[in-house]
């Protein structure tokens, strides 16, 4: 009941005339930078942020924005998926494998639609989970205090890494890393510069707007300029009908049930993200369904599944980040950097200080859904036409955006040489192997983590016990340690055998 | 090779900034823990980072070579240039020129390209600028 009243009051902020424009222009521009490939949703949402903030919307607005492009990218990468048997983005890989053979066999309408379906069920019950689920894991927060903030931080960047990468060291190289660049700038409490080797433009730290543009954007637009060779103008087949009959859907109904409660699932755990969703809800229900044999040769249960499960992943995303203020995902992270840049820290705080802003954000979410199976149904083949205008122009612009929103921001072409270094360093990253989110998260909560423990030796006068003070901290840690622990010994087989899925269907 | 040599400039890095760290002043007026701490556990934890990576390292990914690499260096040359000469040149020479070159470079005939980059930095212009009314640097032609 308690949720129901705040949720109307959220759909009192939702409708107004702004945002619903706003909710709009995300789902379109969204399910476009979904469909393309090499554009996900975190950089999509990352070079929209400074645009955002030069704009000057409100908190709520900019948040309404920003999470429509990210749910609208979740539906948008099927497009490509199912029409080029190249993933729109990462989460969206799992949807080549029984999606392009559907559209093979002259079933691509049926696909899509039948996809779009599926993202909607996920995507709902995922805003409604969050809804539900997010409050109740506020009244746990309340029990953090410092000492157990700390021990939480921790526990996000061990985890983080287990799925991103395959070795353990790298993905603490790259938590660190961002930590490191955290500290550089004025102490938060005694107010001396730190690490900024003289440099007075360093004095206010680096502004991460600068690092997540350059370390997404500006390193994309490197990999695409160095692969271009191999880089092809597609002519997608021709899609056909898109309404499904209502005997699939009660077909599909299942697989769809099972992934939504899965993606959520792996969507909640810090770090993990939508990848993974769609992943397990994709292997589970070849266990479960696939005994004809028919998966991976067009079975539209496996076009549902992992759909249903990386839209759900991406609402249970949302649930840590808002309710703790730490993000599950890559594109979560970006999201919690547009609340930090507008003074908002999420965590428990924010359900009783700001409910405006959580529930708007929220009725806004069901809102998008709509209007994204919209767009996403009867408008599909307006969104496959984006693949028909090739990468070799859409790339530049893509930089272009990046660069003046990150002007527009700062106003300093200091902060642009930056990015642009930044830029360089994600790009060797990636060829290295290294994953960008826990540099980017590290970065974002590099402060809050510093604060944190020095709140916690203050309150304990310096004595460092107090970190494993409570059951609740030593719980975390215990999870903290597993979470780091696990992966480098399961993580490599899981990583291969999505890579070999992957690479399974397109030898087909 | 790539990551014993990520592994030997992490381990230079780890040093350099713990040797920074213990150079931060501590003010008189400090908490328990103070401003040093934070960045020397860092420093320490990269360290062993380094020292892992140096000893059990990946293998090698397929860097770019020859004219690659150099379409590689020859765009981060240019979007540096973009990023000094943007408040010098104004936002709409600078972007035409820049998202040309970038056009060009992604394989685009060069007529082509310069239609493309002028119809870029125009369309980003009226977009931004005109519409959305986002203040671009401004040139001394005053666009």
């Amino acid at each position: 009941m308690e949720t129901l009243n705040a949720l109307a009051e959220g759909f009192a902020v939702a409708l107004t005339l702004q945002n619903i424009f706003l909710a709009l222009i995300g789902c379109a521009l969204g399910s476009m930078m979904g469909a393309l490939p090499g554009l996900g949703p975190a950089n999509g949402v990352a070079v929209l942020i400074p645009l955002a903030f030069s704009l000057g919307l409100e908190p709520t607005p900019a948040l309404i924005l920003l999470t429509s492009v990210y749910y609208g990218c979740m539906y948008g990468g099927r497009i490509s998926s199912i029409l080029l048997n190249i993933p729109g983005d990462e989460p969206a890989m799992m949807t080549c494998l029984d999606g392009y053979p559907m559209a093979m066999k002259g079933q691509a309408g049926l696909a899509l639609s039948l996809s779009g379906v599926a993202s909607f069920v996920g995507a709902v019950f995922a805003t409604i989970g969050l809804a539900i689920l997010a409050p109740q894991l506020v009244k746990i927060a309340l029990l953090f205090r410092p000492a157990e903030y700390f021990a939480l931080y921790v526990l996000a960047f061990a985890t983080l890494g287990g799925i991103s990468s395959t070795n353990q060291a790298k993905s603490a190289f790259a938590s660190l890393l961002g930590l490191m660049l955290a500290m550089i700038g004025y102490d938060s409490q005694t107010g001396t510069p730190r690490m900024t080797l003289g440099l007075l433009h360093l004095n206010d730290g680096i502004d991460f707007l600068v690092v997540i543009v350059g370390l997404f954007a500006v390193s994309e637009v490197l990999i695409f300029l160095e692969n271009r060779h191999g880089g092809v103008d597609h002519k997608p087949p021709a899609i056909g009908r898109v309404t499904p009959p209502l005997k699939m859907l009660r077909f599909t109904a299942p697989a769809m049930g099972r992934g939504t409660v899965l993606g959520f699932l792996a969507g909640i755990l810090p770090g993990a993200g939508a990848s993974l969703g769609s992943f397990i809800a994709y292997s589970l229900e070849k266990k479960v369904s696939d005994k004809d044999r028919t998966f991976g040769k067009g079975d539209p249960r496996g076009v549902a599944a992992p759909e249903a499960g990386n839209n759900a992943a991406a609402g249970g995303a949302l649930v840590p980040m808002l309710a703790l203020g730490v993000p599950g995902s890559g594109t979560t992270a970006v999201l919690l950097a547009v609340l930090l840049s507008m003074n908002i820290t999420p965590g428990p705080l924010l359900f009783t200080d700001r409910p405006d802003v959580v529930w708007g954000l929220i009725a806004a979410l069901l809102l998008a859904n709509v209007m994204l199976l919209v767009m996403n149904i009867p408008m599909v083949s307006l969104f496959a036409r984006v693949l028909l205008v090739p990468p070799r122009f859409l790339m530049p612009v893509v930089a272009m955006i990046s660069f003046v929103g990150v002007y527009g921001v700062t106003g300093s072409s200091f902060d642009l040489t930056v990015m642009v270094i930044f830029g360089v360093l994600g790009w060797v990253l990636r060829k290295l192997d290294i994953p960008l989110v826990p540099v980017v998260l590290g970065v974002l909560l590099g402060n809050a983590m510093e604060v944190n423990l020095r709140r916690a030796m203050e309150i304990a006068d310096g004595d460092w016990t107090v970190l494993f003070g409570s059951a609740l901290a030593i719980g975390l840690w215990a999870v903290a340690l597993v979470g780091f622990v696990l992966p480098i010994f399961f993580g490599a087989r899981v990583k291969r055998k999505m890579r070999m899925e992957d690479e399974s269907s397109v030898k087909d | 090779m790539s990551d014993r040599i990520l592994g030997g400039l992490a381990l230079v890095f780890a040093a350099f900034y713990i040797w920074q760290a213990t150079l931060i002043r501590e003010s008189f007026m400090s908490d328990v823990v103070g401003p040093k701490t934070f960045p020397l556990i860092l420093g320490v934890a990269m360290g062993v980072c380094a020292l892992v990576i140096l000893l059990r390292p990946d293998s090698d990914p397929v860097w770019p070579k020859g004219m690659q690499l150099l379409e590689v260096l020859m765009a981060v040359a240019v979007m540096f240039a973009y990023a000094q000469l943007l408040p010098d040149l104004g936002f709409l020479i600078a972007t035409a020129l820049a998202s040309t070159y970038l056009t060009w470079r992604l394989g685009t005939g060069p007529v082509m390209a310069v239609i493309a980059g002028i119809a870029t930095s125009g369309g980003i212009y009226i977009v931004f600028r005109l519409i959305l009314g986002l203040s671009l640097a401004k040139g001394p032609l005053g666009f």
